[in-house]
């Protein structure tokens, strides 16, 4: 299999990830519920995740990193926590679903949710934001970058507004954690909400938050810490506050290894390494007849990026061309709506879906050359059916 | 069962101010090591670092240095 749904999960990922997990599974306990080796080495595996994760989003205080399933319930304990009934939340049309379902709950509750637009490149329209803002405004929540088209929103900017208007700026670094660089403290960021399983390359079901000293947030569940057994409520200092029950100690070592590799290999050359490939690709696809690339791509330069290149061959259904990649040439690429449904109505996309490919590190010069070749088969099969209609 | 002494016990509120006490005190070659919290300080569980009474001052010089954070520090017999 040629795997290109790196935007999805990193099915490829460093041997020393499966070790971390396998190891721990045999040699870990409960974290913070003993004084035992096991326990001990659990809490210890833990603590060294929340300092290097932290580090990696420039956060120096481990406490304040929480660790949850994945990014959705971080997402949605940031959401939930901070625009409760009458505040403002300012979101954009880019977003996942994770982030525009948890709003659209709140605004069921009682708070006001404005989205702001792009334009027909997936581009967001900042000169709207200054527009959004009013008197109960409370905070701006948006990724960093679209999951279906790859497009980068200039999350400083966004942050430096937040920061001159007092607002509370909640970044989903679902699609960038580990291939961009991300500062919390630079890019005005106060709660980062990311997931250990695409570019950090860590195991599913690690996520987490990065909450900026002075901002308290409240945890979706309330249950065991190891701590404070006898309080009603959860104890109130982080991380336990927002970490109800046993965290996943065997995906954590995961993640940790993983951020590991990260550091030694550099996110930089991660990042280069998955733009050339994109670009290749982009290179190889963009003008054979039949196909559409959506998102920024031909007007921003590779870098600016992430490394994704959604298109559609004629009117065919994205499945359908999914289907043919997946049977025809061993190509594991998604299709269909991407969870992203604001992003395909502003594409025009929302009937046909998209075909996303998506790419890893792991990735070669030769996948890639077979990719191309495979979309400008389907293309080319897909006109002469066209022609015979 | 082990013979008891005198220990400068720390307590603390979370797990992660346990685990920052752990590094920051073997790294600075302190002798302690983590404990179940005595029931003298709660009958909560959680952890406790246990030190030897004679570092109480090095100990506590240290936790001020690197600002480690703590319930409380007492010296008690376990």
């Amino acid at each position: 299999m040629i795997y290109m749904d790196s935007a999805a999960t990193s099915l490829l990922r460093p041997p020393e990830v499966i070790q971390a997990v396998c190891e721990a599974m045999q040699r870990l306990g409960n974290p913070g519920r003993g004084a035992y080796d096991a326990s001990l080495e659990a809490a210890r595996t833990v603590y060294q995740a929340r300092k290097e994760i932290g580090g990696l989003f420039g956060m120096d205080d481990p406490s304040r990193v929480a660790f949850t399933a994945n990014v959705t319930e971080a997402l949605n304990l940031a959401i939930g926590s901070l625009f409760g009934p009458g505040s403002h939340v300012i979101t954009t049309c880019l977003e996942h679903n994770s982030v525009l379902r948890p709003l659209y709950r709140q605004e069921r509750r009682g708070a006001l949710l404005t989205i702001l637009p792009c334009d027909q490149a997936g581009r967001l329209r900042y000169e709207e934001l200054e527009r959004a803002l009013r008197p109960e405004t409370k905070g701006v929540v948006c990724t960093h970058a679209s999951n279906l088209t790859g497009n980068l929103v200039d999350i400083r900017s966004i942050g430096t507004f937040c920061r001159e208007h007092g607002l509370v700026f909640v970044l989903d670094a679902a699609q960038t954690a580990g291939v961009f660089p991300l500062d919390m403290e630079r890019d005005c960021i106060d709660v980062l909400c990311f997931t250990g399983h695409k570019g950090l390359l860590g195991p599913q079901g690690t996520g987490g938050l990065c909450v900026r000293k002075g901002l308290e947030l409240d945890g979706l569940c309330t249950g065991g810490s190891g701590v404070q057994s006898y309080r009603k409520e959860q104890p109130p200092g982080m991380p336990e506050r927002l970490e109800a029950g046993t965290v996943n100690v065997h995906g954590i070592a995961g993640l940790l290894a993983a951020v590991r590799w990260l550091e030694r290999t550099g996110i930089s050359r991660i990042h280069r390494r998955e733009t050339e490939l994109m670009r290749r690709f982009w290179q190889g696809v963009r003008l054979v007849e039949g196909v559409s690339v959506y998102g920024d791509v031909a007007v921003t330069p590779a870098e600016n990026r992430a490394a994704v290149i959604a298109l559609n061959i004629g009117d065919l259904p994205s499945g359908q061309v999914c289907d043919e990649l997946a049977q025809e040439y061993g190509i594991a690429v998604r299709g269909g709506a991407h969870c992203a449904p604001l992003m395909h109505q502003a594409l025009g996309t929302v009937e046909q879906g998209a075909v996303r490919f998506s790419f890893s590190y792991f990735n070669t010069e030769e996948e890639v050359d077979l990719a191309v070749r495979a979309v400008k088969e389907l293309a080319k099969a897909a006109g002469s059916v066209q022609e015979n209609v | 069962m082990r013979k008891k002494e005198l220990r400068v016990v720390v307590s603390f509120a979370t797990t992660t101010q346990a685990m920052a006490m752990e590094e920051t005190a073997k790294a600075a070659g302190l002798k302690g090591r983590l404990i179940p919290i005595p029931r003298q300080i709660t009958a909560d569980c959680g952890l406790a670092w246990s030190e030897p009474a004679q570092n109480r001052v090095a100990l506590e010089l240290l936790m001020q240095e690197k600002k480690l954070q703590c319930d409380q520090v007492v010296e008690l017999v376990i």
